[in-house]
């Protein structure tokens, strides 16, 4: 059974045109499946490699590079929440924040909420530091939050 | 003097500022239509002689980086920006890509028309969610209305700009890294040379430049390359090497001040007058005890070195490496220096790529030893250890192949340097930093 839909299929080989090779269009193929597979499985790697015109391995090497891309031992959440913890961040509380939206949700970071709702990571410079701390909520940037508005965030999620 | 008007954030903040029509209203895209009209080596030449360095952190001059592409070349040649403003304190490239884009993209047209290239690819940083759908939106507008596409404005030249997006991870940055990125693979940096301009992209002659850079470019058309010149401060004659450092420059404050944020100045403002004029003052009443003059890469300037002008030449002179992003921290007399430096080290522990080993063993040791003295259990050898680590790692010694490594020398040797004292305190004194936050983030 395949695990690419031909929806998402059609949606990589839109990609093609843009580039002179096959080969560049492996990052942007393992987002639009993580987006939709919420990970990339061996299988889905598989079939990235075939639709590519790659050896599995090689797709595997750039997904395994990025820590970014999860494979099925570690499925995100159905939202993926990241808090910075770098140097502007950690001077306004980051750490504390990240510490206080981990224990909301009972989970370590990069795990997922017991309900499935919500991956909570760490984050290195988010690149919002005149609005630190700053929360990633997918990848949307969300400045100047507190316990408080952390918990409004995780509740509207 | 009369206070400074901004030109690369003139439109920042009023309504409606990404859309076409506004950006045209504003005199927008004439530049490049302007560019059109002259030959493309005369737009290098008006880029070269306006003096303007790379955005980015290095502060290469643009005009002198294109002429390295090999003459009457077949192409394709590519234009890469990059995009992916990953320096921890650095955020000016994020508020020009949302709020102005089409400055930006108008830069990447001229560029492009400059070094005879017709695709452009932004490789765009993963968490800049924002930007990536205004950026989009203002390409797909630019294709809709004629600027982007076939034969634009009627003068037979073509372009195509596509938005590539990273997977957060800090090398990407290193412009060979980027490279390797956009061409699907892992980010691992190329040894130099061959440099980019000969062999860089898909194989082929490519230019990398930043998205500040970008926008200086359209503005040098608009206003002339004198205008540009008549902005920062000239070459140092005592340095050499000091190609001057003209122009506006976007400086980025964060951390303890009362009034974060992103300003336009002439090149060369110091790092008192951008805390205390911009940013609102430290924050609590307190003291600066530290400022990271460029983003974590550059080390720290003391207390006392806060009046040190943050042009490409003045930061060097107080030891840190160099201007970097020119996004400047502010650290307050009582955050603990061992905190901080402890922080720069997790980071380049992460982010290192992994493949020198100086860098790969160098920055992951770093992070053990001051876990270990944050931990109550450091030692005195420890310092000496880490400045024996720190010395022996980077394109400087000769052992890395790209600057990431020396990036994550800087902090240590600066710190060790200029904050001693508080180290051996530190550590004499047994305390320790206990944040329930560590044990959480060591399991992951």
């Amino acid at each position: 059974m395949a695990v690419l839909s031909e929806e998402l299929r059609n949606e990589i080989r839109a990609q093609f045109p843009k580039y002179p090779n096959k080969r560049a269009v492996v990052l942007p193929a393992l987002h639009l499946v993580q987006d939709a597979l919420r990970h990339v499985s061996i299988e889905a790697v598989r079939e990235i490699a075939q639709l590519l015109e790659l050896h599995p391995s090689e797709v595997h090497d750039t997904m395994s590079f990025y820590q970014f891309f999860k494979d099925e031992k570690h499925q995100l959440g159905k939202h993926r929440v990241w808090v910075c913890r770098s140097i502007s961040c950690m001077l306004r509380g980051g750490e504390e924040l990240l510490q206080h939206m981990c224990e909301r949700l009972h989970v370590h970071p990069g795990q997922t909420s017991a309900d499935g709702k919500i991956t909570m990571e760490f984050a290195e410079c988010l690149g919002a530091c005149e609005g630190a701390p700053c929360v990633l909520v997918d990848d949307e940037a969300h400045m100047n939050i507190t316990p408080e508005k952390a918990d409004e965030l995780l509740k509207n999620l | 003097m009369a206070e400074f008007q901004p030109v690369l954030l003139a439109r920042v903040g009023k309504p409606d500022s990404h859309l076409l029509a506004t950006y045209r209203r504003d005199g927008g895209y004439e530049g490049f239509k302007k560019a059109l009209g002259m030959a493309p080596a005369e737009v290098v030449a008006t880029v070269k002689d306006s003096g303007l360095r790379g955005r980015g952190g290095a502060g290469f001059p643009t005009g002198l980086k294109w002429t390295f592409l090999p003459k009457d070349h077949p192409g394709p040649i590519y234009l890469a920006i990059n995009a992916d403003e990953s320096e921890p304190a650095t955020f000016n490239n994020r508020i020009l890509m949302e709020e102005d884009p089409h400055q930006v993209l108008e830069g990447i047209a001229i560029s492009c028309y400059a070094i005879k290239s017709k695709t452009a690819y932004i490789y765009l940083r993963y968490e800049y969610g924002r930007s990536y759908r205004v950026l989009q939106k203002a390409i797909d507008e630019c294709y809709a209305a004629g600027i982007f596409g076939k034969n634009i404005f009627g003068s037979g030249f073509d372009l195509d700009v596509v938005l590539h997006r990273g997977a957060a991870a800090y090398i990407c940055g290193e412009e060979t890294g980027l490279i390797e990125s956009l061409e699907g693979k892992r980010a691992w940096p190329r040894i130099k040379p061959p440099f980019p301009a000969i062999e860089g992209l898909f194989r082929k002659p490519t230019i990398v430049n930043n998205i500040e850079t970008m926008a200086c470019v359209k503005n040098i058309l608009d206003l002339g390359g004198e205008w540009f010149k008549s902005l920062g401060v000239p070459p140092d004659p005592n340095n050499p090497r000091d190609a001057g450092s003209y122009g506006p420059k976007l400086y980025c404050i964060s951390g303890h001040v009362n009034k974060p944020g992103c300003v336009e100045l002439p090149m060369g403002i110091t790092a008192r007058k951008l805390i205390d004029e911009h940013g609102g003052g430290v924050w609590k009443g307190r003291k600066a005890k530290a400022v990271v003059p460029g983003g974590i890469s550059m080390g720290f300037l003391s207390a006392s070195e806060l009046d040190t002008p943050l042009d490409f030449n003045g930061p060097g002179k107080v030891g840190c490496l160099g201007l970097g992003t020119a996004a400047i921290t502010v650290i307050d007399d009582e955050t603990s220096m061992v905190d901080v430096l402890f922080n720069c080290a997790r980071f380049f522990a992460h982010e290192s790529c992994g493949q020198c080993t100086p860098c790969r063993e160098g920055t992951a040791w770093m992070h053990k030893i001051l876990t270990r003295i944050r931990m109550g259990e450091g030692q005195m050898r420890d310092l000496d250890l880490l400045t024996e680590v720190a010395a022996s790692m980077g394109i400087i010694p000769g052992t890395t192949i790209c600057g990431l490594s020396d990036g994550a020398a800087w902090p240590i040797k600066n710190a060790i340097k200029k904050f001693r004292p508080e180290f051996e305190e530190y550590i004499t004194t047994g305390r320790k930093t206990v944040k329930p936050s560590e044990s959480l983030m060591a399991a992951h």
